[in-house]
């Protein structure tokens, strides 16, 4: 690649963060239910694309995405229980399922327990910068893709009101258990090429931090936006680095940030914001989002 | 349309309804009247699946629905405004209307249904795009109406239609629920506000701790002296 390797890296960094912030804005902010284990898929996403690249060397796109159908099944199969919890219950359930599957790959003798797992360069041509900026673009457009879906306007009516949902013919239930496994699939994309991209993993990585690191992103871009969570994801990616210079006062200053965008933009950087409309609005034309009108 | 045999719900150890047991015929509109808590809301809400019974038999249609999950009992023509307008907050009338027909197959009865809201509810058609929190309380009452309708149900549960609205909007809606039932919709209606439910209803059921105390056609049960005492505020 031509740009300067620590720019690249920032980038890959980004990149990873956009997919991961997509998938959590699924079930977190367009069906409104809290997760604060979402390390856990990307865990789950991490090892087994890992293991595939070691163990089988199967192509790297194929790893990429058996990574994420892994984490995909694992959120359907730990979904169908603990998606009957909502708010307050449902984050402590989904914390708790983080603990369960870093202390499981800890243990497990093919995750290589608490060394972790060296992985090997991935089976491809194509650059891996390259490859995770491209998923994190196809992931974004899927996620906007969904949300502008009946799929996807379903989640949101769940999120504003469950019972008016079911009252309206939303099996509420299914479109929770298929958004948590459409999140975790992204989830798991990410972490799968979050291991490639560093080389090694180990189950400490996808702690309890982690998780929060992405309510973070998805938080601050602003709860359901799409663009908000590219948004987030790169503010996030790119703020501990663009203040470096501050040396010892860095993480001082970024915790600052935090606090004053939340005081002053509490829906997020995002929030509330429709960019489709802020832009046919800026080129001097009426905003119509009536679909299926004319 | 609806026969309801002996429905008990149970929350936890409280019983909310007991025995309870009502005849809906087509085109009516029956009311059930009655003081906080005494299980007007959980009939309807058991009706439309919300809350499981724990005992007795819903028919519709002659077909027994007691059991069935909420998204299938609206699949069968059975529609509910839940209490206390629950409208979707951050989504658009639009979008709050298209929820309303999640149900239909057809693009085209979507539109229709869509239509016929806009047609009976012209406030809505001017406040398409608004967000559904931004709108006033009447607002928001026409539009959990609205959204109900959309599919077109053949039975219509409302929940207290007139919470926490001003007497003149009280009445305005009052007026949409008989042309509702004009139309063709028959009509299950709950209220505390007993005097504009007797107006409009051709039956009542008068309920009191979770059991029927009192049943009849509204003209009677206008002028029965313990339901003027209790419910309408003593002497006409």
């Amino acid at each position: 690649m031509l740009i300067d390797p620590y720019i690249q890296q920032i980038l890959v960094t980004i990149g990873i963060g956009i997919i991961l912030a997509q998938g959590l804005n699924i079930i977190t902010g367009l069906t409104g239910q809290l997760s604060l284990g979402h390390a856990a898929f990307m865990s789950i996403g991490a090892f087994s694309g890992a293991l595939l690249t070691i163990k089988a060397g199967l192509p790297f796109p194929l790893v990429v995405l058996a990574g994420g159908m892994t984490a995909a099944v694992a959120a359907v199969l730990v979904g169908w229980p603990i998606l009957r919890l909502t708010g307050d219950y449902l984050a402590i359930c989904t914390l708790g399922f983080a603990e369960i599957v870093k202390v499981v790959f800890l243990n497990l003798d093919i995750t290589n327990r608490a060394f972790g797992l060296t992985v090997p360069p991935p089976a491809t041509s194509v650059p891996l910068p390259l490859t995770v900026l491209a998923s994190a673009l196809l992931v974004s457009l899927a996620s906007q893709s969904i949300r502008c879906s009946r799929f996807g306007r379903a989640l949101m009516a769940i999120r504003d009101d469950e019972i008016a949902a079911a009252a309206a013919g939303i099996d509420v239930a299914r479109h929770k258990v298929r958004a948590f496994g459409v999140s975790a699939f992204m989830a798991g994309v990410g972490g799968c090429l979050y291991a490639h991209v560093l080389g090694y993993i180990n189950p400490s990585d996808f702690g309890f931090l982690k998780s929060v690191d992405m309510l973070a992103m998805v938080v601050l871009g602003g709860l359901g936006s799409v663009p908000g969570a590219v948004l987030g994801a790169a503010f996030l990616g790119a703020a501990p680095e663009l203040l470096r210079f501050m040396a010892s006062y860095r993480m001082l200053v970024y915790g600052a940030m935090l606090v004053a965008l939340m005081v002053f933009r509490p829906d997020g950087l995002l929030g509330g914001i429709n960019l489709w409309d802020f832009a046919l609005r800026r080129l001097g034309r009426t905003s119509q989002r009536t679909r299926g009108e004319n | 349309m609806l026969e309801i045999n002996g429905l008990s719900v149970c929350y936890g150890a409280i019983r909310a309804l007991h025995a309870f047991s009502c005849r809906v015929g087509q085109g009516e509109i029956v009311a059930l009247i009655g003081s906080n808590g005494a299980g007007k809301s959980t009939t309807l809400n058991a009706v439309s699946g919300i809350v499981p019974a724990s005992g007795g038999s819903i028919s519709f249609k002659g077909e027994e629905i007691r059991g069935i999950a909420p998204h299938r009992i609206v699949r069968l023509g059975i529609s509910q405004v839940p209490e206390g307008r629950r409208v979707f907050g951050r989504m658009s009338v639009l979008e709050n209307l298209e929820m309303g027909g999640y149900t239909l197959k057809e693009r085209k009865r979507l539109k229709e249904g869509m239509e016929r809201v806009f047609s009976l509810f012209p406030r809505l058609a001017e406040r398409r795009n608004q967000q559904a929190r931004t709108l006033s309380g009447g607002e928001q009452q026409m539009l959990a109406m609205g959204r109900a309708l959309v599919a077109e149900p053949q039975l219509l549960l409302l929940d207290e239609p007139s919470m926490g609205l001003a007497p003149l909007l009280v009445e305005k809606v009052f007026e949409t629920i008989v042309e509702i039932n004009r139309m063709g919709t028959t009509i299950v209606l709950v209220e505390q506000n007993a005097h504009m439910a007797l107006a409009i209803a051709s039956r009542a059921y008068v309920l009191e701790s979770g059991e029927i105390v009192l049943e009849g056609s509204s003209a009677d049960l206008a002028v029965d002296p313990a339901v003027q005492r209790a419910y309408l505020g003593g002497a006409v």
